[in-house]
């Protein structure tokens, strides 16, 4: 066989491969790539995802004691990311289970409702809404009658559960609350409440707010203790 | 069924309640230049005004804008919109021009709350309009020039 006719049919070889893949890949659109894996997945473990009732703490008969594990447990709800993602120690938001900063990176501004021309409300209406578009990880836009950010002085991010408790007891720190109106805010208020109707794709802090609720009442009532860290 | 004022006429809406204001704009009302970019957003494409605040039409459902007055840059007037439409003429703001309705939509809404802002304030308003051909520079320039012709 002479070079040229081993080239030909090296030619013909490949075109016959390669022909049929070249067909194919005209006929149909191309693969939807695999969902990529989220950078932390939701928290799986129940024991994170209810609130345990009053009733459970009613075996520690210290007093001082019962009011701080009460509290403690109130912490899955403080600490979730759906709370600390709009209580952050900087001027900017954070989001999702990770709280990584917002985008668009937005800003705070004087009364936590973002900046001129790029106010909170220019994408956060009064309710969740889902997307039409299709989005790997934005399923809908959380939006509450109320959306706005925590004041700098209650920023919850990197603190302790103790800090955060000696925080929201603090009238300099949290809204001029006494304990009773820091109670009924924790049981009643509807942006608090969104934490458990976060909207779709969006994980909800335990339990639900009637429970969060009576956990406060019963930290109130053993005395309001806090944890030391 | 859904009132509302559409730059400055009356408008009614009777389809789904969960319709994006951005569709009943631009099908309904037949209104193409505000644009549909990421449908998230994220991007600024589909920026109104909404009751004179800016919003995100593509995540704005219709059902939400009951009473409402909507504002799209076929409409959108007054010192700051003229000043904003000579300044970004003058140098020739966009490139490709898709994003450039959402653009100008911020834009005015900055200088109606703000007439002298700093670069600061200017990137702190623009920072969820997303440019592809980044004229990020000259954008900030026009709003800069706007914002010197509306001191006299």
């Amino acid at each position: 066989m002479s070079n040229a006719t081993r080239l030909v049919r090296a030619l013909v070889i490949a075109s016959g491969l390669a022909l049929p893949t070249a067909a194919l890949a005209q006929d149909r659109a191309p693969e939807a790539p695999a969902p990529s894996t989220p950078a932390l997945p939701a928290s799986d473990q129940n024991d994170q995802k209810t609130l345990k009732p009053v009733s459970a703490f009613d075996g520690i008969q210290d007093e001082t004691e019962r009011s701080i594990a009460i509290f403690q447990e109130t912490g899955k709800v403080l600490l979730h990311p759906r709370c600390v993602n709009c209580h952050p120690a900087g001027d900017r938001p954070l989001q999702g289970m990770d709280m990584h900063l917002h985008q668009p990176p937005v800003q705070r501004g004087e009364a936590n409702f973002g900046l001129p021309g790029m106010m909170c409300n220019t994408c956060h209406g009064p309710k969740n809404v889902p997307v039409v578009a299709q989005s790997e990880d934005i399923r809908s836009i959380p939006g509450n009658p109320n959306w706005h950010l925590a004041p700098i002085e209650m920023a919850w991010q990197g603190r302790t559960l103790g800090d955060i408790c000696r925080q929201i007891k603090d009238q300099d720190r949290n809204g001029g609350k006494t304990l009773a109106e820091l109670v009924e805010h924790m049981a009643k208020d509807d942006l608090v409440g969104w934490g458990w109707h976060p909207g779709k794709g969006r994980e909800p802090v335990p339990g639900t707010q009637k429970q969060f609720g009576e956990l406060y009442e019963a930290w109130a009532a053993t005395g309001a203790h806090c944890p030391q860290s | 069924m859904v009132n509302f004022t559409l730059n400055g006429r009356e408008t009614t809406f009777d389809g789904d309640p969960d319709t994006p204001l951005l569709w009943v704009i631009r099908d309904a009302e037949r209104l193409t230049g505000t644009k549909y970019g990421c449908g998230i957003a994220q991007c600024g494409a589909c920026t109104v005004h909404v009751d004179g605040m800016t919003a995100r039409s593509c995540i704005t459902p219709i059902s939400a804008l009951e009473g409402s007055s909507v504002t799209t840059i076929e409409a959108i007037d007054g010192p700051e919109a003229k000043a904003v439409q000579a300044a970004w003429s003058a140098i020739d703001v966009p490139q490709c021009g898709y994003c450039q309705s959402g653009q100008i939509m911020s834009a005015v809404s900055l200088l109606q709350f703000n007439p002298a802002p700093s670069d600061d304030d200017i990137d702190g308003a623009m920072v969820g309009n997303i440019c592809r051909c980044a004229t990020y520079k000259r954008i900030r320039q026009a709003i800069h020039d706007a914002a010197k012709t509306l001191e006299g």
